[in-house]
């Protein structure tokens, strides 16, 4: 029992939490701008693998962990402005779409990294973290907490900003309006398919840039699909935050503490099969979906292309 | 009314707010604005009249920036425009309300009102109050600006939508049958509202059917007719003619002549009465008896309290009530759509509340509801398969489980010859028949074979004229065959020709029931505006 | 999508060009990309057709793979055509095979062969159908939207399934961790003289039952009426809720069923990290068929030529069979483009 106490474990376990947990919430932060204007945009999971893999690319070239983030963000936005011109420009169907970006993501990152890479997985370097002065010096939370990759941090920031984005301007208000009640977003004189775009490209952008920082930083190379079912779990994060970007980094540090634990369990000496442990994000998505299910609330025109004059 | 009279006047000498000039319109298969000229004067409430589909909505819509015209000319204070948008109409200075509210509830009544503006900017709240104060002095309204829209009731909610109408500047103001949702003491405010911002020279185009509100409010009448501009009734002649003669003028215009379709409301409600007289046998037990019903609505929604009811073979008992007090709920209770909360629900002595719709349906009750693509029909599927959408796995149509497709389809042949139902085919989409054609299929689905109880929900809602008298003639056929029927409207016409008794909802309880017998209009309006209790 | 069910002098040659469309230009765009990548596209394909259609031993691996796929495609109609994703499917699949795995090699011990492995399949089945259970519940009683909850549930189901290979059923005689394996002999038959296992049977068989279920039946009229207009059904008095989980039941028990199939008849066992993630691939399949049972065996046999192919073509021309996710990806997109135009097509010409 004790090993679970020691400080090794706990700052191994929080460290790692938050390693898997901010492309979570970089990408659920993403996915809720998309739902508050009433795009559900299945198609997380494959711009999180393109950032991965863009990210990746740039990264290993330039050897910049910044460009490679941007490089990232830039593949995410790429693939959104596809579905955006499709799903909400055309009106067509967001899930068979969102499908469609998944897996054609997953088969070309993968069929693209073996024309580059052949069957070599090459590493990047150590992360550049920075260690807040003073903050890291704090035992055990110090090193888990506050030696990250800046981007860390801003992702963070990215919380309180977009809380009051929604709440205090007049992007906010248009989200909200066009997720909500189209029509009078139309009517007062701004177009629903310009503020929907933006927000699949918003969405696209950081779920891209969370797939950059999960192949870059928590894993330090790229291998196909590995972002195995994170942009699934970040949808389901954005539909259970009811809007609320507050509760996406809950949840997002949540599902990091049982995504790290195999590491931070290995620390310990404890070996389970990484297999258990892979189980338990999953699980908890169910469980949570299962006890809270009649409170999860989604926009009322979620899914719906709009059409002016349909009433 | 003298006052904007005079306003209406000195405007009426300059150049319109809003000029038309044959202006056309088509939809597929529709002739929605035909060469349709006419002009809106400043300080004027111009009142265009006309029944479902004559042509309205269409024209607000290309004023407001929803839809463009095929041809025609726009002139907005003597200039030429193209309105291309919502943003062009407003940035004309032409606001408009529209029939069913714009607000986004969950944003609150300022926020609303900060809609629209440039996303770079930061959000004005001090600017945009004041301007509120403004509008709420000229309005002569008081709402409190932080509380969300869909706490509001409808009229405050109007109120709001009027400001915003009006925020980019005050020049002209549309209203898209505003009256539709009010109560009374609801509309005679929005009248005081238009009447006040008309002598503010603001020029008010009011849409309505109702000719009541458009000889009170109106300093002009326009009338459409199946897209046509067929006449107008200028200040002068208002002035000249009292109520009666502008309704029987009005009447002429909207309907080609006051003896077009034969039969005036006067002698329609005679001749229902005389057909109604001892039909019903008075010592016959109720069919369907209905004790200290209700249910639990959802925010938004009206639900019943202790609703009690019953109805005899062959009698009709009308539901009379302004639309959203409690009809959904009754109509789909009875049904057997929606579960109740307390209360019983007996038919022919036997206890059916806990049954559900095929239940119900064994035991006669027939249900023809209002939303006839929303839940009535599948829109995709053939008009044979809505035909027996209801009985689905019975024989003979089905046999052991098996769909018998031919005689599914030589059912709907047979169906369609006997009701005149126009489609192409019996496989033909449902989606693609007209209103009245899928009522058609509605009212043979759901009349035929065993039924003993009908339950309307507004079954003239949306329909042409003809169509209209083609499903009351059902109606009263099928009380006459010996149909208990409760007949949920809102139309009191519809009820007084139909009914035997009329009873009134009122925020989910039935406030009172009258025979059907004498002048009870005023009665009944004043049990469903809430003024009798 | 009922209209292809209820009309059948629909016109051919519009209805063939949706269908065909999609196809050519996925190929095309795929191709493109193949030649960007330096592959000659044209030589792949050949290599494909080639070896997933033209040699005797490469039809036989292409018939035997679309055993599996065709039943998860036999699932996959039941629920779309009520209106429902289930995109658990491989999870449903992998489950159902470790459990037909484990069970069959213990059952032939004592029990007549093909008893065995009718028991073996529907277990299997069950299996699959109760990994289902909570999404139809959530989506039957609270409405939750079943593509995330079905998802949740195959990423659960994926690793349940290797824990139990591991921890559970593992065959203490081997090194890598793998489940007992059935004896060559005790497999379901061979047809004739071919590699080809009766699986295929089973498999076409199943897709044209669901095919009659669904046009033929009231029960498959109902689900139509609940996935076309669940209002309407409510109206109509249909128990959508029971509907609902019934649909999903079938539709994940069909790929519990496909997952029992691939064990029993060709592989034998279940290795540790095994999954052939078929799920997502066969949706545009039966998507491009309309949810059409004959259209639905053609299209499943020209996606295994091109699976097995694709395969030969990986180790040969140098095209990893990722390729294949890619040219699905392209028909799922391509067929919702084409779907498009033809709507925007037949609204201009209404008006």
């Amino acid at each position: 029992m004790d090993a679970f106490l020691s400080e090794a474990f706990l700052t191994a376990l929080l460290s790692g939490a938050i390693t898997a947990g901010v492309p979570l919430l970089l990408a659920g932060l993403g996915e809720q701008i998309s739902e508050k204007a009433g795009v559900l945009n299945i198609g997380l999971e494959g711009m999180m693998l393109f950032g991965a893999y863009g990210g990746f690319v740039c990264a290993y070239y330039s050897g910049s962990f910044w460009l490679g983030f941007l490089g990232g963000g830039a593949s995410g936005l790429l693939l959104a402005a596809l579905m955006a011109l499709l799903c909400v420009r055309l009106g067509m169907n967001q899930i068979v779409i969102g499908i469609a970006l998944t897996v054609g993501a997953e088969g070309l990152t993968a069929l693209l990294h073996h024309f580059q890479f052949s069957r070599s997985y090459p590493r990047l370097d150590e992360v550049p973290a920075l260690a807040l002065p003073g903050l890291a010096q704090i035992p055990v939370l110090g090193p888990a907490l506050f030696q990250h990759h800046p981007l860390v941090y801003l992702a963070v920031l990215l919380v309180p900003l977009l809380a009051w984005l929604y709440r205090r301007s007049a992007i906010g208000l248009n989200l909200e309006s066009a997720g909500s009640k189209p029509g009078a977003l139309d009517a007062a004189g701004v177009s629903v398919v310009a503020t929907r775009g933006y927000a699949v490209l918003a969405t696209g952008f950081l779920a891209g840039l969370g797939g950059a920082y999960m192949a870059n930083v928590g894993a330090g190379l790229f291998v196909p699909f590995m972002t195995s079912g994170n942009g699934f779990i970040a949808i389901v994060l954005a539909m259970l935050a009811r809007g609320r970007p507050v509760w996406v980094i809950f949840g997002a540090l949540l599902f990091g503490v049982s995504l790290a634990l195999t590491t931070a369990l290995q620390v310990t000496g404890v070996n389970v099969p990484t297999d258990v442990v892979q189980m338990l994000p999953f699980a908890m998505v169910i469980l949570v979906l299962v006890l809270f299910a009649r409170h999860s609330v989604l926009p009322p025109a979620l899914g719906l292309p709009y059409v002016r004059g349909d009433r | 009314m003298a006052a904007a009279a005079q306003a209406m006047q000195e405007g009426g000498a300059g150049i319109p707010a809003i000029a038309l000039a044959g202006i056309t319109k088509r939809f597929p298969g529709v002739l929605a604005n035909d060469a349709i000229t006419i002009d809106f004067h400043p300080g004027e409430i111009h009142v265009l009249l006309g029944e479902n589909g004559a042509g309205k909505s269409t024209l607000i819509a290309i004023l407001a920036g929803m839809q463009q015209p095929d041809s025609g000319e726009i002139r907005v204070r003597g200039r030429p425009v193209t309105i291309g948008s919502p943003r062009e109409s407003l940035d004309l200075g032409i606001g408009t309300v529209f029939q069913h509210v714009m607000l986004v509830p969950s944003l609150t009544v300022l926020e609303n009102l900060m809609l629209g503006r440039p996303w770079w900017r930061p959000l004005d709240r001090k600017g945009t109050l004041a301007r509120f104060n403004e509008l709420s002095a000229m309005l002569g309204v008081t709402l409190d600006p932080d509380v969300p829209v869909g706490r509001l009731g409808l009229g405050q909610q109007q109120q709001v939508e009027i400001m915003r109408a009006l925020w980019r500047g005050e020049g002209v103001l549309i209203l898209d049958e505003p009256t539709s949702m009010l109560t009374p003491q609801g509309v005679e405010d929005l009248g005081q509202v238009m009447r006040r911002l008309a002598s503010q020279g603001i020029a008010i185009i009011f849409i309505t059917h109702k000719l009541r509100e458009a000889y009170a409010f109106g300093n002009r009448v326009s009338v459409l007719r199946l897209g046509r501009k067929v006449g107008e009734l200028p200040p002068e002649r208002l002035q000249a003619l009292d109520e009666a003669a502008v309704t029987q003028e009005v009447v002429r215009l909207m309907f080609g002549s006051t003896d077009g379709h034969g039969d005036d409301a006067e002698t329609l409600l005679a001749r229902g009465r005389q057909r109604r007289a001892g039909r019903v046998d008075p010592a016959a037990a109720p069919r369907l008896v209905v004790e200290a019903l209700s249910t639990s609505a959802a925010s938004g929604e009206c639900g019943l309290t202790e609703v009690s009811l019953s109805v005899r073979p062959g009698e009709v008992l009308g539901i009379a009530g302004i639309d959203g007090n409690g009809q959904k709920h009754l109509a789909e209770v009875l049904a057997g759509q929606r579960p109740a909360a307390s209360g019983r629900i007996l038919i022919a002595g036997q206890d059916v509340t806990a049954d559900g719709v095929a239940e119900r349906r064994h035991h006669g009750l027939r249900y023809i509801t209002d939303e006839r693509l929303g839940e009535g029909t599948v829109g995709a599927m053939s008009v044979a398969t809505n035909l027996v959408l209801k009985e689905i796995g019975h024989p003979p149509l089905w046999d052991r489980g098996l769909t018998r497709w031919d005689r599914v389809h030589a059912h709907a042949r047979a169906m369609i010859q006997r009701h005149d139902i126009r489609t192409p085919s019996e496989r033909t989409p449902i989606a693609k028949l007209s209103g009245g054609n899928i009522q058609k299929v509605l009212l043979a689905r759901e009349l035929g074979g065993e039924a003993s109880i009908a339950l309307f929900n507004k079954p003239t809602y949306g329909l042409d004229l003809q169509n209209i008298r083609l499903a009351r003639q059902r109606i009263a056929e099928g009380a006459a065959a010996g149909l208990a029927t409760v007949l949920i409207s809102t139309e009191l016409d519809e009820l007084l020709e139909l009914s035997d008794r009329i009873a009134v909802l009122y925020r989910g309880r039935l406030v009172g029931v009258l025979e059907n017998q004498g002048d009870i209009e005023l009665a009944l309006g004043r049990l469903m505006t809430g003024a009798a209790t | 999508m009922t209209a292809l069910v209820e009309s059948p002098h629909g016109a051919w040659i519009g209805a063939s060009l949706r269908i065909l469309l999609p196809v050519v230009l996925a190929l095309v765009a795929g191709g493109l990309i193949l030649l960007l990548l330096g592959k000659d596209p044209l030589a792949y394909y050949g290599y494909v057709v080639e070896r997933g259609l033209l040699s005797w031993a490469g039809l036989q691996e292409s018939i035997t793979r679309s055993a599996p796929l065709l039943l998860i495609a036999a699932g996959l109609i039941v629920a779309f055509r009520a209106g429902i994703w289930n995109l658990g499917v491989d999870g449903q699949f992998l489950l159902s095979a470790v459990i037909a795995a484990a069970l069959a090699p213990e059952l032939v011990a004592f029990l007549p062969g093909w008893l065995a492995l009718v028991i073996a399949c529907l277990v299997a089945f069950i299996v699959g159908a109760l990994w289902s259970l909570i999404p139809a519940i959530l989506k039957a009683r609270y409405g939750i939207n079943e593509i995330i909850t079905s998802l949740m549930m195959s990423f659960l189901g994926i690793s349940f399934a290797n824990v139990l290979v591991k921890l559970v059923f593992r065959d203490p005689a081997t090194t890598v961790p793998q489940t007992l394996t059935l004896p060559v002999e005790d497999r379901l038959v061979r047809l004739f003289d071919s590699t080809i296992n009766f699986g295929i049977v089973i498999a076409v068989l199943s897709v044209l039952l669901v095919h009659l279920l669904m046009t033929r039946s009231a029960f498959g009229l109902k689900l139509q009426i609940v996935g076309a207009n669940p209002r309407a059904a409510i109206h109509a008095g249909l128990p959508v809720g029971r509907l609902t989980i019934a649909t999903f039941a079938l539709s994940a028990g069909f790929a519990g069923l496909a997952g029992a199939v691939d064990v029993v008849g060709v592989l034998g066992n279940v290795r540790a990290d095994w999954n052939p993630a078929y799920g997502l691939l066969v949706v545009p399949l039966v998507f491009l068929a309309r949810f059409h049972g004959p259209a639905v065996v053609a299209f499943v046999f020209a996606f295994a030529v091109l699976q097995i192919g694709g395969e030969s073509a990986a180790r040969r021309i140098g095209v990893p069979h990722f390729y294949v996710l890619v040219l699905v990806g392209l028909l799922l997109l391509f067929l919702a483009v084409v779907e498009y135009l033809d709507q925007r097509r037949r609204q201009r010409r209404g008006a």
